[in-house]
């Protein structure tokens, strides 16, 4: 191909050296400004109750449980990333939790004891499985009547809120379930539902060498395509901060420490002497944190390195041109679906085994927490923009706030006014930001 | 109406018969027209002429009721984007059809991206490759990192034209190319269609503007209300007889001085 130059335009031009400002450097060097934003917010309001509560927020007991109670949320908001990327919405996810979660739990405590004998080991498993199997039919159920027959999401998903909500009842005629599985109970992160102290260790470590091995093969990659390299100095900051805050959160999970009683307990059960000045056996993290985090890098590989996640967001910003492109885009809906099917069920699964029960109202008002995590994440409704990170930063203000408040004795009207208001600023915060980067 | 050059010569496309009909009202009624390699054809016609339907079952956008399509002399069936792609059909359309929020590369590479050995996207090879071709269509170029939609509309037309060429296309379509552009940028896609052309590639141009049409093409084909009024050659034809062809839908022989001095009142 024999292609001669053609002539430059004016518009081609780069913008003559302007002053250039702190964002737009972080930008040109892939630093999601927005995500550096709402760091910034999360702190100050840490800060902020930590100073209101008298010092009671910033505490690993604190920290501990809020990083347990906002994972449900977070492990949904990620999926809600993509359902709302590709131009849709999910109202139904609160009630798909709350039949998931009652068949999950009848199945463990009613259905299979008397098939496969009470106490059986694999109990957990097969309830755990079902229930996720359950999640992605209803998604792709759900999802089919979106794609095929072009129903809008909103009215397909707002039937599905009463439909789900419906079952949830009738699973269980309305009964409370419990107790659930004793090793199903793990997953919501009980006392003895986390990693302990060593195990915490070895996955931060693990983490650090995760975090060092990305931006070194990043490096590498684009030298070997001789495009511009992010100035050294600046990896190696990303580098330790990566560390610092990984290794941080797990000294403050390590740093919170089973209560005394059950301390007591777990020595007497285990022949450990108890120590003068009492017993201190660190907790570590808490699987359904562990859980988030396999959930974020599963989704985060699935949005950025996958097809899948790349027609998503082609979907979302100009369906036509996706069509055009000889994308498959029914099928990617129904998909999109079904993956926040798999993650209603495991968010469900932890939830009930948080509560030890499952009750019919089970998921009540979630999906509007989701979906606030979402967009207070930088998720954009009207599709085609939005990052897994960010719905997980927005789940875990929404829920430093909420525990914030009930830390200084707010009480729930005002909690919901708050968090009201936090969402439409937010994203009226959001809206402003885009039209000036867009000038 | 003369092919002298060209008649020996197997066309790169031949449409025959096509017709569209959307709910009883006939989009496009039996029209026939051809393509030959290194070759403009420019296709003309107001509003609901019926240029856009017609090509539209070219590039797999839109299914024909009947009608045979040939390339290089042989039937072949276009039922998809898809279909017409592998034959190396590429369209530009008048939208662009860009994912607004997605990088050049991206948008280069939508629905062919090219994979890693472990079933990954390979963003650095396509970053890569886009850089090489674009290093020769628009060598100013280098926004390869934003969002196309924060690119200025010759840049985004770049990307298009970027794509089609990184995908050796044979074939190309291009609606209003310059419909959306400035002078300068004008300017910049004319000399690229005239490079592309150069390669030996067959270019269809639909296009509103009857200066841009003598300007590139070699032939251009009329259409009103469905049907083709006729193909011409452009060294053979005035822009008047054209445009009469075009208003009235009658042929330069037809048509009569008085039609023609009409044209202007």
């Amino acid at each position: 191909m024999s292609v001669v130059e053609a002539p430059p335009t004016q518009s081609d031009t780069l913008e003559p050296g302007s002053r250039r400002s702190l964002g737009s450097y972080l930008r040109d060097n892939e630093i999601d400004t927005r995500m550096v934003g709402m760091v910034v917010v999360l702190l100050a309001i840490w800060i902020v109750f930590h100073l209101l509560s008298g010092g009671t927020f910033i505490t690993p007991r604190n920290l501990w449980n809020l990083s347990v109670q906002f994972s449900a949320i977070a492990i949904m908001a990620t999926g809600m990333v993509l359902v709302i990327v590709s131009r849709n919405i999910d109202l139904s996810v609160g009630s798909m939790v709350g039949t998931v979660g009652m068949v999950m739990a009848v199945l463990q405590a009613e259905w299979l004891p008397p098939v496969i004998g009470a106490g059986n080991s694999w109990i957990w498993l097969i309830s755990l499985a079902i229930g996720v199997i359950l999640g992605a039919l209803i998604g792709a159920f759900q999802g089919s009547i979106v794609a095929y027959v072009g129903v809008p999401s909103f009215i397909v998903t707002l039937g599905g809120l009463l439909v789900w909500r419906g079952f949830a009842w009738l699973t269980a005629s309305g009964r409370t379930i419990a107790p659930m599985d004793s090793t199903f109970q793990l997953l919501g992160g009980g006392s003895s539902g986390s990693l302990g102290e060593t195990g915490s260790w070895i996955v931060g470590g693990v983490a650090c060498v995760g975090i060092v091995a990305l931006l070194v093969m990043g490096r590498r990659r684009r030298r070997k395509f001789g495009f511009t390299l992010r100035p050294a100095w600046l990896d190696v900051l990303l580098g330790v901060l990566g560390c610092a805050v990984v290794l941080g959160a797990v000294w403050v999970m390590n740093s919170y420490y089973l209560p005394e009683n059950l301390a007591i307990r777990y020595a007497e059960e285990h022949g450990i002497p108890i120590p003068e000045g009492g017993l201190q056996i660190p907790l570590g993290i808490p699987y359904p944190v562990l859980i988030l985090v396999g959930v974020t890098l599963i989704m985060s590989y699935v949005t950025n390195r996958l097809r899948f996640g790349r027609y998503v967001f082609s979907i979302g910003g100009n369906p036509e041109a996706a069509n055009l492109a000889g994308i498959k885009t029914k099928r990617t809906i129904v998909r999109v679906f079904m993956t926040m099917g798999i993650l209603v069920a495991i968010s469900a699964a932890v939830s009930i085994a948080r509560l030890n029960a499952a009750v019919s109202g089970l998921g009540t008002l979630n999906e509007l927490y989701v979906i606030a995590a979402a967009v207070i994440g930088g998720t954009s409704l009207s599709g085609g923009i939005g990052t897994i990170p960010g719905a997980i930063l927005g789940a875990l203000v929404m829920q430093s706030l909420q525990s914030g408040m009930v830390l200084i004795g707010v009480g729930a009207p005002v909690q919901d006014v708050v968090l009201g208001v936090t969402l439409v600023v937010a994203v009226a915060i959001d809206t402003i930001y885009r039209r000036r980067a867009a000038r | 109406m003369t092919m002298t050059s060209q008649s020996d010569v197997t066309p790169l496309v031949e449409m025959r018969d096509m017709s569209v009909s959307f709910g009883g009202v006939h989009a496009v009624k039996d029209v026939s027209i051809d393509l030959y390699p290194g070759e403009i054809l420019g296709l003309v016609g107001g509003n609901g002429a019926g240029k856009s339907t017609l090509v539209k079952t070219l590039s797999g956008a839109q299914k024909a009721d009947s009608g045979e399509i040939y390339i290089d002399g042989e039937q072949v069936s276009i039922h998809s984007p898809r279909d017409a792609k592998n034959l190396g059909i590429e369209t530009i359309y008048q939208t662009l059809a860009l994912a607004e929020n997605q990088d050049a590369p991206s948008n280069m590479f939508l629905g062919r991206e090219l994979m890693t050995r472990w079933g990954t996207l390979d963003d650095s090879s396509m970053e890569d490759a886009a850089r090489k071709v674009m290093g020769r269509l628009n060598p100013k170029f280098q926004n390869f990192k934003v969002p196309v939609e924060s690119l200025s509309g010759g840049q985004r037309q770049s990307v298009a034209i970027a794509k089609a060429v990184y995908f050796n296309a044979r074939i190309l379509i291009m609606d209003e190319p310059t419909a959306a552009l400035g002078p300068a940028e004008t300017d910049q896609v004319r000399q690229l269609m005239r490079q592309l052309k150069a390669d030996g590639i067959g270019i269809i141009m639909i296009s509103h503007d009857i200066h841009d049409v003598f300007d590139l093409a070699d032939r251009i084909s009329v259409m009103l209300q469905g049907r083709l009024v006729g193909t011409v050659d452009k060294d053979d034809v005035t822009m008047d007889e054209v445009l009469a062809m075009i208003i009235i839908g009658k042929l330069p022989e037809e048509v009569t001085t008085k039609e023609l001095e009409q044209l202007h009142g």
